[in-house]
């Protein structure tokens, strides 16, 4: 594997599966990709630009107000309460935790199967599955109302009180699963940039150049530079691996290791990190889709990488959809009166249209993918990939809230309905989450530079397009 | 084309970064230890509005600690004393000391004399001296020799992990019940080993699940 690493135009040409048109389009040369994807970075602002992170930095700031306000009042601000004590709150992180799925599928797993087209999009992918995980931590730390308490409630070290976390508890597993996944996303996203940081200082001046050189960390390009980097890449990516489907798995056990019916499943890991990669997937193609019109990068991310990852998303879709039969098949084949409610609920009950906007979501609205003519169909896919969102959402929504609003006690059973902090809320951390990918988009080289030229090098080289 | 950092750039990062974070450790750590319990909450030592003095009346004089907080076997919270009981005895003794007028004026207004706390628990804590004293857990173990105390001062720290010292581990505080505010007590053999013979006599299983004390 090292030896592949070293040398990797070896390996793309072994290993590479046949490509039957160009990777990326026009007359791409090594100059003309450093040219457009530093010049993002290197342009002033755009009044565009401004604007809309105008917007989303309001969005970001009504966050704070909201989450100010719940710490000086108490989660009562939100509208969970006995039987339905999940709500919004932890629907919202795991739906934030499985967008930031994509990138770490993308970067890693692409990367060990030598799939050359996610050189494109594995930057921005990535970028995106760090903002998602800070999206997603938010909740559940806030759900503790007292967030600094969450230090002691969750982190084992010796304290003048003599407690420990509870190592029984997936909620315990859960803030070592997403730590250590978010630590390494850093790290490989990180790792992947100093080439490209390297060349954007080269090209800069004054204290842009002085920062950028910071971060580089003394990045010369020089062959024993290359061979630590590729190394290193390659080490974080065998780490990253397993990380994809033990995070998912781990946020999948807050349901499947208690004794609720709806949530006692075993089908849950699998489920889960299948509707982490789709929803991932969803919010990665929304969110390039519209990048790429708007830096005019069309040519660097090409309808290729839209056509593959529709296949993949389209592949995520069905398995999210057996998923969903199979839960049913289970609930009625274990003949536990607790276990056919909960699903019969599910689908007639007062959450029906829940249930109902989730399958239309994931299971049929995903179906034209099928079609290349749809995949190939930049509007069909956006419309696509916003169903996608909001189904994912659905999903969480439906397991948590309408497995418990109905409970053991039938005296006790309840509707939700969100607050406006519920509600603000999750707006906000949208706002978190799009500040933070402007900032990247504005600052940081959003296509790796290096990865996109190595990819194509062959292409260059033999003069492959006309 | 020039350097944007000088050679000598890299070692400073590499020396200065590091050192720089371990200061900051070094200094959290310094904070950290400062604010313990043990170093915080021990040792807390108020002025009291009347100069009462434990050595001169529980000590040299030897009257029992029951005499004034009278309630401390029989509730959970231990009573600080009514002007009244003071008054038993000093409006024979010492009846013009001048350090006794608070005393002299709460007993004619029949207002209560303004005494401060010296153990504080944090209110989200249930703790019952009623419990503790008559299962034979002396007054000395959490509140020191307060005969020996001109002025009253806490010892012990007061923490969670020190409660549960003893609750996971009483043998060396239990002895038998006639002893309890005998602060000066010397058995003849280990207290340990009394100790584990009583709690297996009496059945003593102090609680250690959350419930306990967080009520």
């Amino acid at each position: 594997m090292a030896d592949l690493a070293i040398k990797p135009n070896t390996q793309l040409d072994l290993l590479n599966t046949t490509i039957d048109q160009p990777l990326i389009t026009g007359e791409p040369t090594y100059h003309s990709i450093t040219e457009s994807v530093s010049r993002v970075v290197e342009n002033p602002p755009s009044k565009f630009w401004f604007g809309l992170i105008a917007v989303t930095a309001s969005l970001l700031l009504m966050l704070q107000v909201m989450l100010g306000y719940l710490v000086a009042t108490g989660i009562g601000v939100w509208g969970n309460n006995i039987p339905i004590g999940w709500a919004w709150d932890i629907t919202n992180f795991v739906w934030w935790i499985g967008i930031g799925h994509a990138g770490t599928l993308i970067s890693a797993i692409l990367f060990l199967l030598r799939q050359r087209w996610r050189t494109g999009i594995n930057r921005a992918a990535e970028a995106m599955t760090l903002f998602a995980v800070a999206c997603a931590g938010i909740y559940p730390l806030f759900h503790t109302g007292r967030p600094w308490r969450a230090i002691y409630w969750l982190l084992p070290y010796p304290n003048t009180m003599q407690i420990w976390p509870n190592f029984r508890s997936p909620l315990e597993w859960d803030v070592f699963a997403v730590s250590t996944y978010f630590t390494v996303s850093v790290l490989f996203w990180f790792v992947g940039l100093l080439p490209d940081l390297a060349t954007i200082r080269d090209r800069a001046t004054g204290w842009r150049r002085k920062i950028y050189g910071f971060f580089s960390l003394g990045w010369r390009g020089s062959a024993r530079h290359w061979k630590h980097y590729e190394l290193a890449y390659l080490v974080l990516a065998g780490l990253s691996t397993p990380l994809v489907l033990s995070v998912h798995s781990i946020v999948s056990f807050d349901f499947a290791v208690s004794i609720l019916p709806g949530w006692h499943t075993t089908i849950f890991p699998p489920y889960f990190v299948a509707g982490a990669v789709f929803s991932g997937f969803g919010m990665v193609l929304t969110l390039l889709i519209i990048t790429r019109k708007a830096l005019g990068i069309e040519h660097l991310i090409t309808l290729k990488h839209i056509d593959y990852m529709c296949k993949v998303m389209l592949a995520m879709s069905m398995v999210v959809g057996y998923s969903y039969a199979s839960e049913y098949f289970i609930a009625w084949f274990s003949v536990v009166d607790g276990e056919r409610f909960a699903f019969y609920n599910r689908i007639t009950g007062p959450y029906a249209w829940a249930a109902w906007t989730m399958i239309t979501c994931n299971v049929i609205a995903p179906i034209p993918l099928w079609w290349q003519a749809v995949r190939k169909n930049i509007t069909a896919v956006f419309i696509i990939t916003i169903f996608v969102n909001i189904g994912m959402w659905y999903e969480r929504f439906v397991i948590i809230v309408i497995s418990l609003h109905r409970d053991f006690l039938p005296s006790s059973w309840d509707y939700f309905h969100p607050t406006y902090v519920d509600i603000c809320t999750f707006i906000g951390t949208m706002g978190l989450f799009l500040t933070l990918y402007l900032l990247f988009i504005k600052y940081v080289p959003m296509i790796a530079i290096a990865e996109v030229k190595h990819a194509v090098s062959h292409d260059i080289e033999k003069g492959a397009h006309h | 084309m020039a350097q944007t950092f000088k050679k000598s750039f890299d070692l400073r990062l590499r020396v200065f970064v590091p050192l720089g974070l371990l200061c900051l450790g070094a200094v959290a750590l310094g904070a950290i230890y400062l604010g313990l319990p043990s170093n915080k909450d021990a040792g807390y030592r108020p002025e009291q509005p009347v100069e009462y003095s434990h050595k001169l009346h529980a000590g040299n004089l030897g009257i029992d600690c029951r005499y004034c907080h009278n309630t401390v076997d029989r509730a959970a919270f231990a009573a600080v004393p009514t002007t009244e009981t003071c008054m038993n005895c000093h409006h024979k003794v010492k009846t013009n000391s001048s350090k006794l007028t608070l005393v002299r004026e709460s007993y004619g207004k029949g207002e209560s004399i303004p005494w401060v706390k010296v153990h504080v628990l944090p209110d989200y804590v249930y703790f019952n001296h009623q419990a503790h004293v008559t299962r034979g857990v002396s007054c000395v173990s959490c509140h020191g020799r307060v005969d020996q105390m001109i002025k009253v001062t806490q010892v012990a720290p007061l923490s969670m992990g020190w409660c549960l010292d003893c609750h996971r581990n009483p043998a060396p505080n239990v002895r038998p019940v006639e002893f309890v505010t005998k602060l000066d007590w010397q058995p003849d053999r280990p207290a340990e080993e009394i100790g584990r013979e009583l709690i297996a006599q009496k059945g003593i299983n102090p609680p250690v699940d959350c419930a306990g004390c967080h009520r």
